[in-house]
């Protein structure tokens, strides 16, 4: 291998490895607020890509994006209000299997409405065959909207939580959501603005890679276990461990195409969860201290 | 067993001797193929229930057990070793009945495994794998015990539909029947439609049996303390992990037999069956049966399945299944066939019924 071709490969596995992350935080947003793990995550990202090919016909690509996102949110928004927030103290299983149901029900739906049929968005500048020459790599200007978006995603949300009232109220709910309430934070709006917010997000990322990576109805069983496993990778809960874990996963399946064939990345994928679950359930950034505390 | 469960047993033995003299009084005969589908699935699930309802652990990877089981059984039965015929091994093998010679459609002579050998090793590679993945993934609680189970269902989905032995995207078929008995084969020839029914039912209720009494002995009630509470249950001296290994193992090879009859039956296995959309079946039929409740797990499981490969549901399949899950667990987390919910159930109806017998009477004065 020639350094152009493992910069290519480099390359790929960070725009892959940064939609990962992105899922990965939309999976962390909620878990911070609520401990539930949204199985319907990956959803998102199916119906964000969905609904703006849909708009972008008849209006411009940032305003179907924009619609997107927004209609996307209301979505996850309503999905708290109808199935989760009069749940009075669901267990665990029951969470699971209530989430697992709204995935199905998002992907059928989806089937329905649009079909089985592959979509993509346009490509943002160019198109299929343009591409940008960084250090004798050849890259789809596509790539770089990409890492940009999910960079400014990241920043984004980081700033949200640190500076903004709401995500200073967010972060309380997720350390003690009684005593945030005591504190006079309205704990119910803010796990609805967690759905909003991840739902959003995932959206988003499901159009800036919709160009690359086509969009089916059935994308978000695959997407959402690798953002889980980049969750995990990352210590759930943990947004910016995410986002180097989703470079390192992405890097990984990127390279493992020239060893393995493709039919078995996901394999590999799911193979890292699996020995990351047994082996560092906290994640490979967290000591062995915060595993102590926490059950798993 | 108890006097309880007995007489549900025995319901349930009638019910299966009368269903094919219904159906043909009915002249619906072809339901039964169906139905015996349906109890084939229904055995993963009662399987699963232990799981799930007893011992309160989750797993979203049985159709990969399923599939271990059926893609064991097509495997072995379809592969020709005529080539090989006259050495030494295979000669023994042969005399020992391990292999079977037979002639396929296109009359050329082929050299297979027997399948009560390939049952023998469904049920071995189910315990194998089961024990190998049981270790550590049932150290996990929640969310990660459902991901890592769900994660293995999908490394063996992947597995099945990329290897080239296992058929890919195709699936394996022409799978040979089974003759266990000179007047019984397990296949899907309409003229052993009845005894294939009883068959199935027969190994039905033998698993059911099993599982009772499982349940009301000492592992069984263990079971219910883990469920109740894992460190509860590990301070009075139980060994939890140790049952929990055991159920997920049982769960295991209750869905690889499942499996192998089902393949047998069918004659062929394909990539869907360890599709995560099945394990999620499993579960829904689990949970709207009321979780720890191995009777509401068996009518349900036999009822949704029914419907579904009568194509009651049409292109709504999957829908159904997701909706059933979400409903259930908002509305009636017990399951629908609890005692509770009945009581209740009956009486509102007399309250409904007493306000419009005050309303009739009412109007009438």
């Amino acid at each position: 291998m020639n350094l152009n071709i493992i910069l290519q490969y480099v390359f790929s596995g960070i725009t892959v490895g940064s939609i990962y992350a992105v899922i990965a935080i939309g999976f962390n947003i909620i878990y911070n607020t609520t401990g539930i793990i949204n199985f319907a995550q990956g959803e998102f990202v199916m119906l964000g890509g969905m609904i703006a090919f849909s708009f972008c016909k008849v209006m411009p690509l940032y305003l179907a994006i924009i619609l997107a996102v927004i209609i996307t949110g209301i979505i996850g928004s309503l999905l708290e209000l109808i199935f989760i927030r009069h749940l009075k103290k669901p267990s665990v299983l029951q969470m699971i299997v209530i989430t697992i149901g709204l995935s199905i029900i998002l992907r059928e739906i989806a089937l329905h409405v649009w079909d089985e049929q592959v979509r993509a968005l346009p490509f943002f500048t160019g198109n299929e065959t343009s591409s940008v020459n960084i250090l004798g790599a050849n890259i789809s200007p596509q790539v770089l909207w990409v890492i940009g978006i999910t960079s400014l995603i990241v920043i984004g949300l980081t700033l949200f939580f640190k500076y903004t009232i709401i995500g200073q109220a967010m972060r309380a709910c997720s350390e003690n959501r009684n005593a945030a309430g005591l504190c006079g934070i309205n704990t119910k709006a803010m796990v609805n603005i967690s759905f909003i917010l991840s739902a959003g997000i995932g959206a988003l990322a499901g159009c800036v890679v919709s160009p690359l990576t086509q969009t089916t109805y059935d994308m978000g069983t695959d997407l959402a276990i690798k953002g889980f496993t980049v969750a995990i990778l990352g210590g759930l809960g943990n947004s910016s461990a995410a986002v180097a874990a989703g470079i390192i996963l992405g890097l990984i399946e990127a390279f493992s195409v020239s060893i393995f064939p493709s039919a078995f990345q996901d394999v590999i994928t799911i193979g890292i969860l699996l020995t990351i679950l047994f082996i560092r359930p906290q994640g490979i950034f967290r000591s062995k201290q915060f595993a102590a505390l926490k059950e798993f | 067993m108890n006097k309880e469960n007995l007489k549900a047993v025995s319901v349930l033995f009638t019910i299966i001797l009368l269903t094919p003299l219904i159906t043909s009084l009915l002249d619906v005969n072809f339901y039964l193929t169906q139905l015996t589908m349906s109890i084939y699935y229904a055995i993963v699930s009662i399987g699963l229930c232990m799981l799930m309802g007893y011992a309160g652990q989750i797993s979203m990877g049985q159709a990969a057990f399923f599939s271990i089981g059926g893609y064991t059984t097509a495997v072995l039965t379809t592969i020709n070793l005529i080539e090989y015929k006259g050495s030494f091994l295979i000669n023994l093998l042969m005399k020992l009945r391990v292999l079977v010679l037979d002639k396929n459609v296109y009359d050329n002579d082929v050299l297979f495994f027997s399948p009560w050998v390939t049952f023998f090793f469904a049920i071995v590679f189910a315990l194998i794998i089961s024990f190998v993945i049981g270790i550590p993934v049932l150290k996990l609680k929640g969310h990660y015990l459902a991901m890592a189970t769900m994660g293995f269902g999908i490394i063996i989905y992947k597995i099945v539909k990329g290897t080239k032995i296992l058929g890919q995207a195709d699936g394996i078929s022409a799978v040979p029947l089974f003759k266990i008995l000179p007047f019984l084969s397990i296949d899907g020839d309409i003229s052993n439609r009845i005894e294939n029914f009883y068959f199935a039912g027969f190994i039905l209720l033998l698993g059911l049996i099993i599982l009772i009494n499982l349940i009301n002995s000492r592992v069984g009630r263990a079971l219910r303390s883990l469920h109740g509470s894992e460190e509860a249950s590990n301070s009075m001296g139980i060994n939890t992990s140790k049952y929990k290994l055991y159920v997920f193992m049982l769960g295991a090879v209750f869905a690889s037999i499942g499996g192998f009859f089902l393949t047998h039956y069918n004659g062929g296995i394909g990539p869907s069956e360890a599709g995560v959309m099945k394990s999620v079946r499993y579960v829904a039929i689990v949970a709207v049966g009321g979780m720890a409740n191995i009777w509401g797990t068996l009518i349900f499981g036999i009822l949704l399945n029914f419907l579904s490969l009568r194509g009651v549901f049409g292109s709504l399949d999957d829908a159904v299944f997701g909706a059933i899950l979400i409903l259930v667990m908002i509305f009636a987390p017990d399951g629908l066939i609890k005692k509770r919910f009945l009581d209740a159930l009956i009486v509102k109806c007399k309250i409904i019924i007493k306000k419009i017998q005050l309303k009739l009477n009412k109007e009438g004065n």
